[in-house]
């Protein structure tokens, strides 16, 4: 029983990550009809803030090593700490909370730019020709990442207060051995929240309202004297926003290196194409489903049963529903069919 | 057979002949003068052409390619290590079988169609990827890859007597060794077959179909057509293809790595058809030319050459040209890609194919060639 939620949590972390970019990815699709296959390179793009604004924080002065006070030792120690103390080293700690909230402007305005000025073109193309030039763009992406930031995975340690594991063992009155990383905790009520927060903004708002209208029918409300394409063009940004925030946030589970975004594209695709084109409901719950599925799979008990099933239950479960609900399992009718 | 290719085509199958067998003449000016890069090029020329067959003609985008590819490449590899170093049952098992596949995941993944057969496609090729590397370990080698030992069964040279020299046997095709320029050779021929048979498909009524079913699937259906079975057939004959391909790879070198499974290898292949040109017949392998030109040239500047390069300029001027063209070569040959691949998408996107015909108007508006007619007449 223990072994068994224990995996449950593992799974939801991961979940979590996939449900944010599945979320992004079907809100795209949903409003501009476009497949956008750069959204694992913005996930990636997000990392690098955190690896970023860690390295800008990180700052550092030759200062003289007061510990040994015959020698003239110099030390690197960081601005921060140097003009605030020990606030300034808390600080440090801090990057990737920081880093999310410099996320947000910084990736609303990469949205923006990219659906100005490369998205727009291609609303009348193909999808083979959406797929390709956004995959050209997620190449570009990486390239221009991997030669500033390098080829290795850059660590990004979370804030002090939350390393370490939480007992929910205890909490819960199981063993205690149920015992989970902070971060990981902390990582999926982010998500949860920013989802919720997704589908308030759709549901609770006028914005979101003449949205929800243009993904019904994009046309009558442009008849209805509504600008539609420039409420899109801000859903896109928020789209963007969503998965450089969940990038960011990811760095202390995963060290971000320029390849994360695709590994992570490839299985929210499967996500996406699993809840069902253009719902976004169906995005979050297949997101979690597949996070903990994975988990469940990677148990000892069930790969003695089964082996290998941990490294291809994702795809496995993905063909059996396809083939058996042919629009995935929350779909709409008359999306993407042709 | 010949006399039924219409008169244009004949030419164009000839100048395609020469240009490959002069291969090694006509790319040494560029520095693709040699027999391992070349060998390259017509391999993923002819993954590239089979590519087509299906993505060009029928217009389903597969996104699992690359598992053909690898299970070629193992089939070959076990039948030198079992049966014989010769490579003509080699590369007969490896088309029987990766054409055994491709009839299985082709039967279910065609039951969908659009971006949810992409979907399928990929979950296979993954599927394939990930149980190389885990269950099927005893199969693939795992990471390390499947290699030629020295006390390899190949019971079949044993039976015919073939003196086993020190070291691992080469491949060879009945004693012809097949090392450095007769390997190429060898390459050469096949891509010319390949791309001839390419060819006959895509003008026969069959091809016909092919390109029905991408233009109007349902009006196809509504007389009475069964399309499935017409995308089965693209879908086995472009798998055997990658069969061929990956069988080739095993030859020229012979081991089998579960990295050619990767799915960026079939997005690989993907972006070697839309850069030459989607449905036309020569666009596949130029583009498959150009990628791996572009991975092996770029990749191998340095910023030792691109100081030569670069040193007519002023010192000034010098460094930071350097800096900037170095971003897009060695390390970065990626980046390169990346924008050739935008810029063709957004303003060519019927590939460079497409880009070399509005050339060719502009500059000679009154001589059509047979290789824009071919072309033309694909679309």
């Amino acid at each position: 029983m223990d072994a068994i939620f224990l995996q449950l949590l593992n799974g939801l972390d991961k979940g979590s990550a996939y449900a944010l970019i599945a979320l992004g990815l079907t809100l795209i699709f949903g409003t501009l009809g476009v497949v956008n296959f750069a959204h694992g390179a913005l996930f990636m793009l997000g990392g690098f803030c955190a690896v970023g604004v860690q390295m800008l924080l990180k700052l550092s002065t030759q200062v003289k090593d007061e510990s040994i006070p015959d020698l003239e030792m110099m030390v690197d120690v960081p601005y921060l700490q140097v003009w605030f103390g020990d606030t300034g080293a808390q600080l440090i700690s801090y990057a990737v909370p920081i880093s999310v909230i410099l996320a947000i402007p910084l990736m609303l305005l990469v949205g923006v730019l990219m659906e100005r000025g490369l998205i727009r073109h291609f609303y009348h193309r193909t999808h083979a020709d959406q797929i390709l030039v956004t995959f050209g763009l997620a190449i570009v992406l990486q390239e221009l990442i991997k030669s500033f930031f390098g080829a290795t995975p850059i660590p990004v340690p979370a804030p002090e207060m939350f390393t370490g594991s939480a007992n929910i063992g205890e909490w819960l009155g199981m063993g205690a051995g149920v015992s989970y990383p902070w971060w990981r905790l902390v990582y999926f009520c982010f998500s949860t929240a920013v989802i919720a927060m997704v589908f308030a903004f759709l549901q609770f708002t006028t914005f979101g309202m003449v949205v929800r209208a243009g993904m019904r029918d994009r046309e009558t409300v442009g008849l209805l004297g509504i600008h539609i394409e420039r409420r899109f063009t801000i859903v896109f940004g928020i789209a963007v926003v969503v998965a450089g925030i969940a990038g960011a946030m990811y760095t202390p589970i995963v060290s971000p290196n320029y390849r994360v975004g695709m590994d992570f594209l490839v299985l929210s695709f499967v996500v996406v194409v699993v809840g069902g084109m253009g719902s976004l409901p169906g995005a979050v719950a297949s997101g979690f489903l597949l996070g903990i599925l994975q988990s469940f799979a990677s148990m000892n008990e069930v790969k003695h049963l089964i082996p290998g099933i941990d490294q291809v239950i994702v795809y496995l479960v993905a063909v059996v529903i396809l083939l058996t609900r042919p629009r995935g399992l929350l779909g709409r009718k008359g999306v993407m069919e042709d | 057979m010949m006399n039924t290719l219409a008169k244009q085509d004949r030419w164009l199958l000839f100048g395609f002949a020469l240009a490959v067998l002069a291969g090694p003449v006509l790319l040494k000016p560029f520095g693709a003068g040699y027999p391992d890069l070349l060998q390259k090029f017509c391999i993923f020329g002819i993954f590239a052409i089979g590519y087509n067959i299906l993505f060009g003609l029928t217009g389903y985008l597969s996104f699992g390619h690359a598992a053909f590819l690898g299970i070629g490449s193992y089939t070959a590899v076990w039948s030198f290590k079992l049966l014989t170093m010769n490579v003509l049952p080699a590369i007969l098992l490896s088309v029987l079988l990766t054409s055994v596949f491709a009839l299985l995941i082709g039967y279910i993944c065609l039951r969908r169609s659009g971006i949810y057969f992409s979907i399928l496609t990929l979950a296979f090729a993954q599927m394939a990827y990930n149980m190389a590397y885990s269950v099927l370990t005893p199969i693939t080698n795992g990471e390390t890859g499947l290699q030629l030992a020295k006390d390899d069964l190949r019971a079949v040279d044993k039976f015919f007597g073939v003196a086993i020299q020190d070291g691992i046997p080469s491949t060879n095709f009945f004693g012809m060794s097949l090392v450095g320029y007769s390997g190429f050779y060898f390459c050469a021929v096949l891509l010319i077959l390949s791309f001839y048979v390419s060819m006959r498909i895509t003008r026969s009524p069959f091809g016909l179909m092919l390109k029905a079913v991408k233009s109007n699937q349902n009006r196809l259906k509504y007389t009475g057509i069964n399309t499935r079975s017409y995308a089965l057939m693209a879908f086995v004959i472009s798998g055997c293809f990658a069969g061929l391909a990956g069988a080739m790879l095993a030859v020229t070198d012979p081991l089998a790595g579960a990295d050619r499974m990767h799915w960026s290898a079939s997005g690989e292949v993907v972006l070697m058809t839309i850069l030459g040109g989607v449905g036309t017949l020569l666009g596949p392998v130029i583009g498959a030319g150009v990628i791996k030109y572009l991975e092996n040239i770029f990749s191998s500047f340095n910023e030792q050459i691109l100081n030569g390069v670069f040193g007519f300029l002023p010192d000034a001027l010098q460094h930071p040209v350097v800096k900037f063209v170095g971003l897009f070569v060695g390390e970065g040959w990626e980046l390169t890609l990346g924008v050739l691949f935008l810029v063709l998408i957004i303003f060519v996107p019927g590939g460079l194919m497409q880009g070399l015909q509005s050339l060719q108007r502009r500059l000679f508006p009154s001589q059509p060639t047979p290789a824009a007619d071919a072309a033309r007449g694909a679309h």
